[in-house]
């Protein structure tokens, strides 16, 4: 699949430029004093029809601000969010709502993303119902054809979520989100909540579903090991701005930012015998109000140099889309 | 892949899903003890209230002085004739407490009702809405609670003039800002759930929003809290009588009658205490039926 998708063929279903989003934190007493917290700092990235394009970072570094502005629940404070050639930052109430039967979203926690005092049918049921003219009983009988396809069972109709395990309650969430036929899912850490046994078969579940609709997929985890088995391309994120953007294959065997190589050693490896010396990360991640100047990561970085502290550097295309973010690459 | 389909045991499917809802609300009411204590409470009192013309052995509102201040039957002195005594002019406390029940419901729950519809809509808009909305429903609760409640309904009342609808209205219009704060407050913590993003992501409007995903959710608090008010409210009524501005003579409530048996506790406790119980026994009563009105609204609890 990957290297089907690598050829130029491939069509960009969203485009994202120079995304912002600052947050405003009023501090001190009275509140005078107003701090910036710049949780996405300048995003740029393409979303390319039938891809599985995972974003990664650690928590606080703006992946799940950027999930919502690329939904549109978010409106960003600079840049733009262009799909199928409009910008949604610039749509209105009515025309978003209209987009919405073609952006989805499916949320972490399957907890608290579902209405406590909705049924399944209902639940399911909703988008249908706010958005297409169909009678009370042709939207049951999609919800039960949903409910087939992500694995559930038609008894299971009137039920209320409380009734459900973590890995049930996702799969109603992923039949709510598939309601409309949407083009593109954002999948915000879909899995983190779950246990360990129930994620592979959410992952396997979200895997046949693309493939069955031809779903784009954006997912957003917070490691590398969530995303290598559903992505095509990586994005990784440090401090609201992207680091590196690859091919999958090519990120995990040449990494060329610091970061992602931390990232890539972080991970547990189960033969003694590939067992790379561990380079940990130091450090916590910098305070987002106050991002330290020149690169985000230099304060962490185990190669930085006078230059980093000074000079931010820009994404540069190192091999065929292969785009970091580094004055010394890892070679 | 497998499949993780398999029916949980703990719920029993088939038989429940043919009865209809009427049926099902019966028969957790019969299984619910206090909901069931609830409901033979509330429908007793509204049953004597209806009925009261007939139910009362005497004429409420009749003096006969020589029978002053008598006590209940079993007691020394007390007669069958006045089976809970007379009261300081010679007045029936039983027939009183039974006409007295109209009155006293009536303003009870329907100023309850007023209140909370008022606190209810303005809780939501601020809540859900916040800004300069917010700013503004705020800063008129926070003007109401500064306000003396008391002040406030004798200026309204002189103003208008005391009847049972005013009175209503007033005990509405000065307690609805302890529904508005609690509902504001619960929906801020409701609408910050995923699940009112997920709303929002389906493209649902404000007010679907509202009425699906944050009003259910927030109903459960706002009962508890109304049912204990319908006491608060009785007896917020029984001052206003006690003022002069309430209920007046020769109508009856139960607050009057008590602020009336007030001066005569010390020799004469049942002319107080009897309309006391009556209050306390309906509260307790709607009490019950609201909790177990909020355990049927939730269907976690089953």
């Amino acid at each position: 699949m990957t290297t089907a998708l690598k050829k130029p063929s491939r069509k960009v279903l969203m485009e994202v430029r120079g995304l912002k989003k600052h947050f405003e934190i009023k501090k001190g007493t009275f509140k005078k004093e107003i701090v910036e917290v710049k949780a996405v700092d300048g995003v740029d990235f393409e979303i390319y029809e039938g891809e599985t394009l995972g974003i990664v970072g650690e928590s606080g570094c703006g992946k799940s601000t950027t999930g919502e502005m690329l939904l549109g629940l978010l409106k960003p404070t600079e840049g733009t969010v262009k799909f199928m050639g409009k910008d949604l930052t610039k749509l209105n109430k009515k025309e978003l709502r209209e987009i919405r039967k073609d952006i989805q979203v499916i949320f972490q926690d399957p907890y608290s993303s579902l209405n406590p005092r909705m049924t399944v049918e209902q639940i399911i049921g909703e988008p249908l119902q706010l958005h297409t003219s169909m009678s009370k009983q042709e939207i049951r009988e999609e919800v039960i054809r949903l409910m087939k396809v992500v694995g559930l069972n038609e008894e299971q109709l009137k039920r209320y979520p409380h009734e459900f395990s973590g890995g049930q309650r996702q799969r109603i969430g992923i039949a709510r989100a598939l309601a409309l036929k949407p083009k593109l899912i954002i999948c915000d850490e879909p899995v983190s909540a779950l246990d360990v046994s129930i994620q592979a078969q959410i992952l396997n579940l979200l895997k046949k579903l693309q493939k069955e609709f031809n779903l784009t997929l954006v997912f957003i985890a917070h490691g590398l090991p969530a995303v290598r088995h559903i992505s095509d391309r990586i994005a990784v994120m440090y401090l609201g701005k992207i680091v590196e953007i690859a091919e999958r294959d090519e990120l995990f065997a040449n990494p060329k930012h610091p970061y992602t190589e931390a990232l890539l050693s972080s991970i547990p490896v189960d033969h003694p015998r590939l067992r790379r010396k561990r380079e940990p990360l130091k450090g916590d991640l910098p305070n987002p109000a106050n991002p330290p100047g020149g690169c985000p990561f230099h304060t962490r970085c185990p190669y930085a140099q006078e230059i980093c502290k000074t000079s931010a550097p820009e994404l540069k295309d190192y091999h065929e889309g292969h785009l970091a973010a580094c004055h010394f690459p890892i070679e | 892949m497998s499949m993780q389909t398999q029916v949980e045991p703990n719920v029993v499917e088939g038989t429940k899903k043919d009865k209809s809802r009427f049926l099902k609300i019966i028969q957790s009411l019969l299984k619910s003890k206090t909901g069931f204590i609830g409901f033979f409470i509330v429908l007793t009192v509204v049953f004597v209230g209806v009925f009261a013309n007939y139910l009362a052995p005497h004429d409420y509102a009749q003096t006969n002085v020589d029978n002053r201040l008598m006590p209940p039957f079993w007691m020394e002195g007390g007669s069958p004739e006045h089976i809970l005594g007379t009261d300081n002019l010679g007045r029936d406390v039983l027939s009183r407490i039974i006409i007295g029940s109209r009155v006293s419901l009536l303003v009870g729950v329907s100023s309850v009702i007023v209140a909370g519809f008022i606190g209810l809509v303005l809780g939501l808009i601020s809540g859900y809405y916040g800004k300069w909305i917010d700013q503004v429903i705020m800063r008129l609760v926070d003007s109401f609670l500064a306000i003396p409640n008391i002040l406030f309904m004798l200026i309204f009342l002189a103003v208008i003039g005391p009847s049972l609808a005013s009175i209503i209205i007033v005990l509405g219009f000065t307690t609805w800002v302890v529904y508005a704060r609690m509902v504001r407050s619960e929906t801020l913590s409701v609408k910050e759930r995923d699940y009112v993003k997920s709303a929002r992501a389906v493209g649902a409007s404000d007010f679907i929003i509202i009425r699906r995903y944050i009003l259910p959710n927030i109903i459960s608090s706002f009962i508890v809290i109304a049912t204990l008010n319908v006491a608060t409210t009785i007896i917020l009524e029984s001052s206003l009588s006690f003022l002069g501005l309430g209920i007046q003579p020769p109508e009856v409530s139960w607050g009057l009658m008590l602020s009336d048996g007030r001066d005569y506790l010390a020799t004469s406790w049942w002319v107080a205490t009897f309309p006391g119980l009556a209050i306390t026994i309906t509260v307790l009563g709607i009490i019950f039926l609201g909790d177990w009105l909020r355990d049927v609204l939730d269907p976690k609890i089953k």
